[in-house]
């Protein structure tokens, strides 16, 4: 169907007249209610046959007078043509964002599913600035920043409860926020770019929605049709294949593992060939072989460049698959990559173990430096903070050496991304306790 | 972005595949067409005093408009309620469909069945009266109103109906509770078509075509009204929308 609407007002201002075949439709209809008014009014000779046709012409006119208002139906938070100008992104697919949005429902073309090229890497798919959803007094979460680029799998941590989901669903302009900014896949995120924007991205919620009587494939048909893909059954091929699922394509959803459904759930939102792909937890619940199989698929993306914001309080999913993490509560505690963020929250430290104690532990470890402290974690056992255990370790090695230690071994001390994880919201729950 | 003919036709396609396989909507479509069937019929089949027959006639038709309003009630009260409670209305949301084209494709898919359902029972009803109902009785059922009237009412008062059953589902937590005031809400203007039936209203070409307009009208402003209601946050999170 065209842009225009189904009448158009007169250029003079009064009237209408029908601009589609709805419209020549509509008033075809009027017109014959009109002739058989009057005929049957004039068989049966009663004065109430005019006020009939006023009637019915004030029906019409009502149904033109509506459908030629285009801003009418794209009221409350739908864009039409007239939505504001999109943000202008740096570079790459993003920067296409704004002329597609100028077009009247612009169809996606057929593309390869998630094929981006590499220098999209770079460029940023979302912009977030002080960022606050409330629910009446309870806060959702409060003042969040923070950007992804584009091809990157940024991870989004934190509790349940934290304000991960309700993240999601605000940038994906399903609930509106009560303050801050976004930019998402280049639209500033605002009422009257959301249907834009939902063109856009895709959302797998935790729970993927399928519906459970339709075959994998007519649910995939479905949302082939909302997102007005070009070439569905191609495209629908693709998606399956890049889920490996084509030879369940008619099956019911319901007869489905819950590992399979997510994985129908992942091909429903690869159709639409998305600039940002969110994945709501999109392992809760699975067991430890469909939680492999999904990751794969996160890594199998990743590695096709596509973009992807993955909350999960999975904290070996995100260290593994992700780029950047972000760890919320609330409010955004840390953003950064995994080791980063391990820099920034713990010291550096070596562990030493000996076969027996040191009788002189700290001329030993004073002698060396770059050595910052150290205390004994057991008998024979040492935890040293240090500047930098590259440098440190061979000075230790030799001192310890000198000083006839039996050394068993010396190791930097890993943090993991729980390690960080857990000290922030540590400290988030010391500092409501106090 | 305009009205989009392709996304709500997948909308209603999608519907009526999820009705097509769903034992309960299929339940409803066959259950109780067939209970607004066998009265009538009964009842057209006893030979009427001629004071009462008129009155006999009206109530049998009357009967075959409830259906019309039942069936698409039941069915539309389940439309968004449902949709909440299996989970697959978020991911719907997420997409570019406007609320307008998801509410026509649901209402469409609703109203398709219903006023097929109502035109092959009056069909049924006036052909086993034309072959086996008494001769008074086939002069007072097929009389041309009557079938203006079957023809203008099923489709306006299905789609009345539907329009109310939305707007509940839209604000409904329980797909039961939902459907039960569905149905209870969209009766009231089949008491009109009562009035009429019983000669409170003198039934009259005139009567019917302004109660069609009338109905028309409600039917364009309840489309307009659920268009309101239908706002994505409060479905989503159940919570009115806060906006900055």
């Amino acid at each position: 169907m065209s842009g225009d609407p189904w009448f158009v007002r007169r250029q003079l201002g009064l009237g209408w007249r029908p601009a589609t075949w709805q419209g020549w439709m509509i008033t075809a209809i009027a017109v014959a209610v009109v002739v058989v008014t009057l005929v049957l009014f004039r068989i049966h000779k009663s004065p109430i046959g005019i006020v009939v046709v006023v009637a019915i012409l004030g029906v019409y006119a009502a149904i033109a007078a509506m459908m030629s208002r285009r801003p009418a139906l794209a009221a409350a938070g739908q864009s039409d043509s007239t939505a504001p100008e999109p943000h202008l992104p740096q570079s790459g697919a993003a920067a296409a964002a704004p002329e597609r949005a100028l077009a009247p429902v612009a169809p996606q073309q057929a593309r390869p599913v998630i094929d981006r090229p590499a220098q999209r890497r770079g460029t940023l798919a979302l912009e977030v600035a002080h960022l606050t959803k409330r629910f009446g007094d309870r806060i959702a979460f409060q003042d969040v920043s923070f950007t992804v680029g584009a091809g990157e799998v940024f991870g989004f941590l934190g509790p349940n409860g934290a304000g991960k989901t309700t993240t999601v669903r605000t940038l994906g302009t399903l609930i509106a926020p009560t303050a801050g900014s976004a930019i998402v896949a280049g639209f500033p995120l605002l009422p009257g770019n959301s249907q834009a924007i939902r063109q856009r991205i895709a959302i797998m919620p935790e729970a993927p929605g399928l519906y459970l009587r339709l075959s994998v494939r007519e649910n995939l048909e479905y949302f082939a049709g909302l997102f007005s893909v070009e070439n569905p059954r191609a495209r629908i091929g693709e998606a399956l294949e890049a889920v490996n699922m084509q030879s369940r394509s008619e099956d019911p959803c319901g007869s489905l593992s819950k590992g399979l459904r997510q994985r129908v759930g992942v091909a429903r939102a690869l159709l639409s060939d998305p600039d940002i792909l969110f994945l709501d937890e999109p392992t809760s619940g699975l067991d430890p072989v469909a939680t492999r199989d999904v990751n794969d698929l996160i890594e199998g993306l990743r590695r096709r460049g596509a973009t992807v914001f993955l909350t999960t309080h999975r904290l070996e999913e995100a260290e593994r698959l992700c780029d950047r993490v972000a760890i919320l509560n609330t409010t955004l505690r840390m953003v950064g990559r995994p080791d980063e963020l391990r820099a920034q929250l713990f010291s550096r430290s070596l562990v030493v173990r000996t076969a027996a104690p040191l009788p002189a532990a700290d001329a030993v470890f004073g002698s060396v430096s770059g050595i910052q402290s150290w205390h004994a974690d057991s008998a024979s056992g040492y935890v040293l903070t240090v500047s930098d255990p590259k440098t440190v370790a061979p000075a230790l090695t030799r001192a310890l050496v000198a000083a006839d230690a039996d050394v068993e071994s010396i190791a930097e001390v890993q943090h993991s991304l729980e390690d960080v994880y857990l000290e922030l919201i540590n400290e988030d729950v010391e500092a409501r306790g106090r | 972005m305009s009205f989009s003919v392709r996304r709500t036709r997948a909308v209603l396609v999608k519907e009526l595949r999820d009705f097509r396989r769903n034992r309960f909507i299929i339940g409803t479509m066959v259950v109780l067409p067939l209970l607004f069937l066998i009265v009538p019929i009964a009842d057209l089949f006893r030979t009427a005093a001629p004071r009462v027959l008129d009155a006999q006639v009206g109530t049998s038709l009357l009967l075959l408009l409830i259906a019309p309003v039942v069936v698409p009630a039941t069915i539309a009260s389940y439309s968004v309620v449902g949709e909440r409670e299996q989970g697959t209305l978020e991911p719907v949301l997420t997409t570019p469909v406007r609320r307008e084209e998801l509410l026509v494709g649901k209402a469409f898919a609703a109203l398709l069945p219903s006023v097929a359902i109502g035109y092959v029972l009056f069909a049924v009803v006036v052909t086993a009266v034309r072959f086996g109902a008494n001769q008074v009785v086939v002069d007072a059922v097929w009389q041309a109103p009557n079938f203006l009237a079957q023809a203008l009412f099923v489709p306006l008062l299905a789609a009345w109906s539907i329009w109310v059953g939305i707007a509940i589902s839209t604000r409904s937590s329980d797909v039961r509770v939902a459907q039960q005031l569905g149905t209870l809400a969209s009766l009231p203007p089949l008491g009109i078509v009562a009035l009429m039936t019983y000669q409170v209203i003198t039934p009259s070409i005139t009567i019917a075509i302004i109660l069609a307009a009338i109905l028309a009208s409600a039917d364009i402003l309840g489309w307009r009204f659920v268009g309101v209601l239908f706002d994505r946050e409060r479905l989503i999170t159940g919570h009115k929308p806060t906006r900055a």
